[in-house]
């Protein structure tokens, strides 16, 4: 089902963010070693470093690229208190004949007092922003106002909260059906401080960010948030990395005409899973919405998906355990290309009731004799995998950082069951 | 490897994807890129794609006013193209298995899987097919049966070939298994003709023979088209019945064991048949052969209750039926979503469920069934199948009718996708913003215009950059792109993309600067074909009117040098007041304009800049001197 295939990254240290550009065809990539690398996709699919450089003084966090509309444009922010924009230039032709480029500091952001957990470009319809947000509880909207000059950033915003902050997500859709909103996540793990994740609304007329929403029953540790695109509907999903896997629906409520306060918002769950038993560092949407990765300290990615009815289910789990994989990839014979030690799906998206995972063994052999026994998995039906089977409360500990998991932008993140 | 190659299938059909879908990252020092199988660049199967998209564009044609008779022909024979399509593939991919035949590398046994997995689903499909979309009532419903059965149980042929072609038929160790195969399958003619060559051998037999092939002749065959009614034939049928079942009472055959177990079978003895699975193979030629020999006028409404008694008396009591069993009784019960359910999860393969789905939605089979959710289930399975689609390099396209067809989501997930697709090349962006432009997704033309724009400016193909901002009708980046342009001539004293800025035309207007590298242009193909008095015209307003910004007014004061140098006199005595004032203008106050940072050249030394002014300031001095006399002067 899956070939995966390792590629040696040569960060000296661990690595914390992976990012995919707007078409699938560049990473990036960023470490506690105080770079970021950027890898292009070759004609025959092989990943190639183009660029490494130090960018940081202190373990990079998070990177993130720009919309290609405002050029090949990558953001960095770090514990060293500081987000920073780098700008692609074409290169010496030295450069290019080594298949190097060259990547320019074109700002750095100093206005954080403490480290700075995350770093996003707003969507575009908002013109060239960049949002940051930092352990002291500070979130902070820049705008480049000129977007062919890359080296003045304006700060525009600054919000405080209370809590430190772990993440942010700007709601993608688009600003004629609804004004921005970013949503951002705490990791204190005190539960007594409430609610970990906000909603901030843009009010037109005060021209500032107001909170519209906390969500009161996300009381542990958050570690990502992810909006969902939008697709056109009238309320919003987001989904939330903490002890567990939610999925939020958030569905505006109709404002007064007179009303200048920021929109209510009706919070419903749509899903909780717990599968992962243990705490989750990274949830990621595909572009259409339809699938929603998460990765935990159980060492696994799993796969998220929705029928035709909204119900969600555990449609597949990767499990990575870093070993190298040998073998040339895309080798149908190689099954020993398939990452980790088991690839299992599930294809239950259609109102199924039975939401079976096949498990797909090595190397077996046809059973003689069966009947279309070609046609079928073999009914080895080794576990359920419902948001309500999985049993015990995850075991809670500072945990190193999870696997990374990012669903590159690129159409149909495949990874859909039915 | 069952599995292994299921999910390459698998792949082919709905991930299709050719790049990478995952990554994930633990710790240091790897990042392991996880995707998708690429087999879907089989081309065999890129044909089934590629045929079927035309068969399911026509499908969604088909115009609701008409008759639902004609329809109904209509939808079968589109069904029919369907499963023509999956067959073509198969036959093809057999061919391929059967030219690599022998070597180790596992591609032969992934085409027989392949194969098997299209068999298994042209033989749902046509299933599907005669029960939902043909619906054929009593009597016809077995026909069509019979048909499916023969057509998926077709190594009787290859089988009787043998036997035929061997020195001594009669003496093949098949012999007997191609005749009782003919007549479960209720091939009598063809049965008697084998029949005929050990009748032959056997004159002592003669009357047995005979009585035999009296049998078989006379079994009553429902013929829809006929005059018959259904009780007619009924009643016939019985007569035959009771005839076949005298001579077993009679013991006519008991000198013949072969004879008469052709004989039990003719009267429907259970047991008998059920002692030649081997020859059945599968449960439903056992349940249709039952009916051939039992209940030749079953009703639709009775289906469901001898496909599972048939189902359970084949099967060993102790095996669990296989997920084809359960989809082939769930079509036998005419449980539509179970079906299409159970195929979704067995074959985890969206290409034949998403056109399944579409056709039963197009004959109303899904509303009558699920009420209101039928057409948000095909649109479901539809956008799953075009989604994968999408992220192959040149299926992609077809995706995009797909999308068409799905009235709720259609439209926003072909926004979301098609933006991302890689614009490697100038043509494909065009092709992309074709099919962008043909639906007024006036965003997403805009946009790809804009990120090919800037990416032909970040590789210094400026006419490139510039006619993808016009495109764009993105002013700011026209302007950056035009004062390149003038930079570049400053630099070099000539333009390049020529011809893009002589055919600049209205989208001229899109920006001043833009209009102004226009005009500034055409000025210089005016002085190039010696239409001097234009020239100076077009240059002195360019300055007069503010087209031209006022960084740039030296270098065309310092173009007007050249026309003031003339010999005769081409600024009039007024314009030449208005290059002063322009000069003046400039110079006034603290005077020189702050060097832009496009222009640095322009005023890279203050000596030069009060050479050239008093050089300018000389010039303009005497060619009015010189239009002053000249205006003055009265032609005699």
């Amino acid at each position: 089902m899956f070939v995966a295939r390792s590629i040696a990254a040569d960060h000296k240290d661990l690595i914390h963010d992976v990012s995919y550009d707007f078409h699938g065809r560049r990473m990036a990539t960023c470490s506690s070693d105080q770079s970021v690398k950027v890898w292009d996709k070759s004609e025959s699919g092989e990943w190639h470093c183009t660029a490494s450089w130090k960018t940081h003084s202190g373990s990079v966090w998070r990177v993130t690229w720009a919309h290609p509309e405002f050029g090949q444009v990558l953001a960095s922010c770090s514990f060293d208190r500081t987000a920073a924009v780098w700008e692609e230039i074409v290169g010496e032709s030295n450069d290019k004949q080594r298949g190097q480029s060259h990547w320019i500091k074109r700002t750095t952001l100093v206005d954080s007092r403490t480290s700075v957990t995350d770093v996003k470009f707003a969507p575009k319809y908002m013109g060239l922003m960049l949002t940051t947000c930092s352990a002291d509880g500070v979130v902070r909207i820049y705008e480049a106002p000129d977007v062919m000059n890359l080296s003045q950033w304006s700060l525009q915003h600054e919000i405080s909260g209370k809590l430190s902050c772990s993440c942010i997500s700007w709601n993608p859709s688009s600003s004629r059906a609804h004004p921005p909103m970013i949503a951002v996540g705490s990791d204190d793990s005190n539960v007594t401080y409430g609610g970990k994740v906000q909603i901030y609304e843009y009010n037109e007329n005060t021209r500032k960010y107001a909170k519209a929403e906390t969500l009161m029953t996300v009381t542990d540790a958050v570690h990502d948030i992810a909006f969902a695109p939008n697709l056109g509907r009238s309320f919003h999903v987001l989904a939330i990395a903490t002890k567990d896997v939610r999925i939020f629906k958030l569905v505006p409520l109709r404002k007064e005409s007179s009303s200048t306060g920021p929109t209510k918002l009706e919070v419903q769950i749509l899903a909780q899973f717990d599968n992962h038993n243990s705490q989750v560092w990274r949830v990621s949407w595909n572009i259409t919405s339809t699938l929603l990765a998460s990765s935990g300290d159980d060492g696994c990615v799993r796969l998220w998906k929705a029928n035709y009815m909204d119900n969600w289910k555990c449609t597949g789990i990767l499990k990575g355990d870093g070993s190298p994989v040998n073998g040339s990839s895309g080798q149908p014979s190689a099954m020993n290309t398939v990452v980790g030690s088991a690839v299992q799906a599930s294809q239950n998206a259609l109102n199924g009731s039975a939401a079976g995972r096949y498990f797909f063994p090595a190397l077996d052999p046809p059973r003689a004799g069966s009947r279309f026994g070609q046609l079928l998995p073999p009914s080895t039906l080794i576990e359920h995998c419902d948001a309500q089977s999985a049993q015990t409360a995850p075991p809670v500990h500072p945990a190193p950082p999870g696997p990374v998991i990012t669903l590159p932008s690129v159409p149909a993140k495949t990874v859909h069951h039915l | 490897n069952i599995q292994n190659q299921m999910c390459m299938l698998n792949n082919t059909f709905i991930f299709s994807n050719k790049y990478c879908d995952i990554l994930l990252v633990r710790g240091c020092p790897f990042v392991h890129e996880v995707r998708k199988d690429e087999d879907i660049c089989s081309p065999i199967l890129r044909k089934l794609f590629n045929e079927s998209h035309h068969i399911f564009v026509g499908l969604q044609g088909i115009r609701d006013d008409l008759p639902s008779k004609n329809k109904k022909t209509q939808f079968v024979s589109i069904s029919k193209n369907y499963r023509s399509v999956i067959r073509a593939c198969m036959e093809e991919l057999q061919q391929v298995a059967g030219k690599v035949e022998g070597k180790s590398d596992g591609s032969n046994r992934k085409s027989s899987w392949r194969v098997s997995i299209l068999l298994a689903v042209e033989l749902i499909w046509n299933l599907c097919e005669v029960l939902f979309i043909d619906a054929a009532p009593a009597g016809s419903l077995l026909l069509h049966l019979l048909d499916w059965v023969r057509l998926h149980k077709a190594d009787v042929d290859e089988k009787a070939r043998d036997v035929l072609q061997s020195e001594s038929p009669t003496e093949h160790q098949a012999y007997w298994d191609v005749v009782i195969s003919y007549v479960l399958q209720g091939r009598m003619d063809e049965a008697r003709q084998v029949l005929m060559k050990q009748a032959a051998l056997q004159p002592a037999a003669r009357g047995m023979f005979k009585l035999l092939d009296n049998l078989l002749i006379k079994m009553p065959i429902f013929n829809p088209s006929g005059a018959q009614t259904l009780t007619e034939f009924d009643v016939k049928w019985r007569h035959w019945h009771e005839e076949v079942d005298r001579c077993l009472q009679d013991q006519s055959f008991a000198s013949n064991p072969h004879l008469e177990v052709i004989c039990k079978i003719l009267v429907g003895d259970e047991d008998v048949l059920l002692e030649h699975k081997e020859l059945l193979s599968t449960w439903y030629h056992f349940l249709v052969t039952r009916l051939l020999f039992s209940h030749p006028i079953v009703k639709p409404t009775e289906l469901h209750y001898y496909a599972q008694s048939s189902m359970h008396m084949f099967l060993d009591t102790r095996s669990v039926p296989e997920p084809l069993d359960s989809i082939l009784l769930a079509a036998f019960e005419f449980d539509i979503h179970q079906v299409i359910k159970d195929c979704s999860i067995a074959l985890n393969n969206w290409w034949f469920v998403a056109h399944l789905t579409d056709l039963m939605d197009h004959c109303k089979l899904l509303q009558s069934h699920n009420l209101h959710f039928g057409s948000n289930l095909r649109e479901f399975l539809l956008l799953e199948y075009a989604s994968g689609l999408f992220t192959h390099h040149s299926l992609w396209q077809l995706a995009v009718d797909y999308f068409d067809h799905c009235p709720e989501f259609g439209r926003v997930y072909l926004e979301l996708q098609i933006e991302r697709v890689p614009l490697d090349t100038e043509r494909k962006a065009l092709k992309v913003l074709r099919i962008c432009e043909q639906r007024q997704m006036t965003e997403q033309v805009r946009s790809i215009c804009k990120i090919m724009a800037k990416g032909a400016l970040r590789n210094n193909r400026l006419g490139s950059a510039l006619s993808w901002s016009i495109r764009a009708k993105d002013a700011a980046f026209a302007t950056l792109i035009s004062e390149r342009f003038l930079q570049d001539y400053c630099a070099n004293g000539a333009f390049s993309d020529l011809d893009l800025i002589d055919n600049l035309g209205s989208a001229m207007l899109l920006s001043d600067r833009l209009t102004f590298l226009g005009k500034y242009r055409e000025f210089h193909r005016l002085y190039g074909e010696k239409c001097f008095s234009d020239a100076a015209k077009l240059l002195l307003s360019l300055m007069t009117a503010k087209i031209a910004p006022r960084t740039f007014w030296m270098t065309l004061l310092t173009d007007a040098l050249p026309l003031l140098e003339q010999k005769e006199v081409i600024f009039s005595a007024d314009q030449t007041h208005e290059l002063m004032f322009c000069l003046e203008d400039l110079t006034s106050g603290n005077c020189l304009p702050k060097p832009d940072r496009w222009f640095p050249f322009l005023f890279q030394d203050e000596d030069i800049d009060t050479t050239k002014i008093e050089i300018l300031r000389l010039a303009l001095a005497r060619n009015l001197a010189k239009a002053i006399v000249k205006e003055g002067t009265v032609e005699v």
